[in-house]
């Protein structure tokens, strides 16, 4: 009688037993991955608030970018990969293997401009960049490069150099006991190699960020005199960029901190960047001819000339980007996904090389239509200067011919001031570094200007000089079909 | 026992995970709820400048208008969303689905009819709206300043 009561009770059970471990060990599972689901929400939600460990005390004087990306891991990864070399049509750099030598311990450096466009040694005749000028890479280079390029061996450079090359703001505060003015002032006449001796890092964090609260700002006395120059040209008087500067206007000038053209003035080396003017290339050259700075002696022409530099924040102001309110971090740094957080990219690179997030958030059409965009503006650039160049040296070798007859003919300087402007303003595209892209149409209107300060030259050394400039012709009167009416 | 007891444990972290991620907020048509995951942020923050901010809310546009439409989308995103945000592996820029687009396609005509019925004919593109004339490519920003 109690077995088969048993044995009734032990069916179902042994039945039901199997179904109902299936079914514990269901829940179990589920209870599991709600428990996943429950972490993952919640570390979205941490990563949404972006924070970071204080791991170390950030202060004015850390200067070492390992130290900062203690803090910000992210943002320093990023920041490191600006070591790799990659070609765009126009822009980037290709590693090229060399061997070490003494004097320079490089094993790859990037390729050189001069041998892939021979005109240039003639261009630059007379002057370092005749000698050594290659592609420029990485701003994880910049500092090495500057202090191994041969244009170190042919001339002695000024300290002032470091000011963009270094992470310079911790250097001239301590050459100035605390003064950052006194400090670049002090190391702008040192020699280059004496002023190399205080730095130690590529551009680094410090440059660009106040180390209490990560906002930007500008260290660069160059940029900080600039500015002022151009605001006070403006009507704006005592224009102090750290105070006055909106948050996107920064996203802009720390780049603009050294992507700029720029000379030595005086005697003390003083780095000044042209700006009073203006900061069109025509304003630049208008500066330039008032206080009759020249950089070199042309070796083949005689004429005085002006060295252009990576002008490309005077070139970007030009453009269509910059009137619609785009900064350069926007394209050069666009902000990045990494979870939930959201970053700016500090490995600054061509946009040509991540089109998606630096492109595609404003312009949504595909990346090959984008990237084909970019490489016919660009092709149409290098086409003008291409023929810039040629026109610029045909007048140099005609000016050199001509001196060679005759070096007292009454036409030489204003010959070899046409040689003068006409290869600055080849120059500044050609140092610029986005081949037009910045302010495509601007880039070839100031080639266009050049070839025509080319072309007057040439008259005027064949002894045909005409008039460089001519009476506007009125505007051609618009028809206004029959009741259209409106002003425009 | 053991059974009921994960039972229980599976309910009872099921409706924490709920109501830490503020589940019933998506059944609501609130448009800071589409904002708890902060990659939404800068398009909450773009829509309550837009022109459209006093008489469209999020689910006006990104929603169909009838009922059971609405409330199956909510849940096909919703789940979409959270697969996607979970797993991270999803592109970036973001990008509208075309079933999406549709839908805020339709809900453009469902309040300017009258005024978009002249264009909307037949001779300007297939039945289904995605092969009529688009009201978004030009009118791109109505809805939000961002993509």
């Amino acid at each position: 009688m109690a077995s088969k009561e048993n044995d009734a009770r032990k069916e179902p059970r042994r039945f039901g037993g199997g179904w109902l471990v299936l079914a514990a060990v269901g829940a179990a599972v589920v209870a599991l991955g709600l428990a996943a689901l429950l972490t993952n929400i919640f570390q979205r939600q941490q990563e949404a608030r972006n924070p970071f460990y204080r791991v170390v005390e950030l202060t004015d004087t850390t200067v070492d970018p390992a130290v900062w990306g203690q803090n910000f891991p992210i943002h320093y990864d990023q920041y490191r990969r600006t070591v790799d070399m990659v070609r765009t049509r126009y822009g980037g750099s290709e590693a090229l293997p060399v061997q070490p030598t003494v004097t320079d311990p490089r094993d790859t450096v990037s390729t050189s401009r001069l041998e892939e466009d021979p005109r240039l040694r003639e261009f630059w005749a007379g002057y370092a960049f005749a000698e050594d000028f290659r592609e420029e890479r990485g701003h994880a280079y910049m500092f090495i490069d500057q202090v191994f390029t041969r244009r170190q061996e042919v001339a002695q450079q000024p300290g002032t150099c470091l000011h963009c090359h270094a992470s310079v703001y911790t250097v001239y505060r301590e050459a100035g006991d605390g003064d950052l003015m006194a400090g670049f002032e002090r190391v702008n006449q040192m020699p280059y190699q004496e002023a190399a001796a205080l730095a130690e890092h590529a551009v680094s964090c410090i440059d660009c960020h106040d180390p209490s609260n990560m906002q930007l700002r500008v260290t660069r006395p160059g940029f900080i005199e600039g500015i002022r120059a151009l605001r006070a040209s403006e009507g704006v008087p005592d224009y102090d960029v750290n105070d006055d500067a909106t948050r996107q206007e920064m996203r802009t000038f720390v780049c603009g901190q050294c992507h700029v053209e720029y000379y030595f003035a005086g005697p003390e080396k003083r780095l000044t960047y042209p700006w009073s003017k203006g900061l069109k290339a025509d304003s630049m050259l208008a500066y330039y001819e008032e206080n009759g700075h020249s950089d070199w002696t042309h070796a083949r022409s005689g004429a005085p000339m002006l060295k252009a530099q990576h002008p490309e924040f005077e070139m970007y102001m030009q453009g269509v980007h910059a009137r619609s309110g785009v900064a350069c971090a926007d394209c050069h740094m666009p902000y990045m996904r990494v979870g939930a957080m959201k970053i700016s990219d500090h490995w600054v690179r061509s946009p040509l090389l991540n089109i998606d997030n630096a492109c595609q958030t404003c312009h949504t059409w595909p990346e090959d239509e984008l990237r084909s965009r970019v490489h016919v503006i660009q092709d149409r650039t290098y086409e003008i200067r291409n023929v810039a160049i040629d026109a610029v040296l045909d007048l140099s070798r005609a000016i050199e011919e001509l001196a060679a007859r005759d070096s007292t003919a009454a036409v030489l300087p204003a010959a070899r001031n046409y040689h003068r402007r006409a290869q600055f303003m080849t120059d500044i595209v050609e140092a610029e570094n986005s081949m037009g892209f910045h302010a495509d149409q601007e880039s070839v209107r100031v080639l266009a200007r050049a070839i025509n300060y080319a072309r007057l030259g040439l008259a005027t050394v064949l002894g045909r000089p005409l008039a460089e400039t001519r009476p506007q012709t009125a505007p051609p009167q618009t028809v206004t079909p029959r009741g259209e009416g409106g002003s425009r | 026992m053991a059974f009921a007891i994960l039972v229980g444990v599976a309910a009872g972290i099921g409706a924490f995970t709920f109501v830490y991620a503020r589940g019933h907020s998506y059944l609501t048509n609130d448009p800071a709820a589409c904002a708890n995951c902060h990659i939404m942020s800068e398009h909450l923050g773009a829509w309550r400048k837009s022109p459209h901010r006093a008489v469209a809310t999020c689910n006006d546009c990104h929603t169909p208008h009838d009922p059971v439409g609405k409330y199956a989308t909510k849940a096909k995103n919703g789940f979409w969303h959270s697969f996607y945000f979970t797993t991270g592996s999803y592109p970036d820029p973001l990008r509208i689905t075309p079933g999406n687009h549709e839908i805020v396609e339709a809900s453009c005509r469902y309040c300017h009819e009258r005024i978009t019925d002249a264009i909307d004919a037949p001779e300007h593109g297939a039945a289904t709206h995605k092969g009529a004339l688009q009201c978004t490519r030009c009118h791109r920003y109505v809805g939000h300043l961002v993509r």
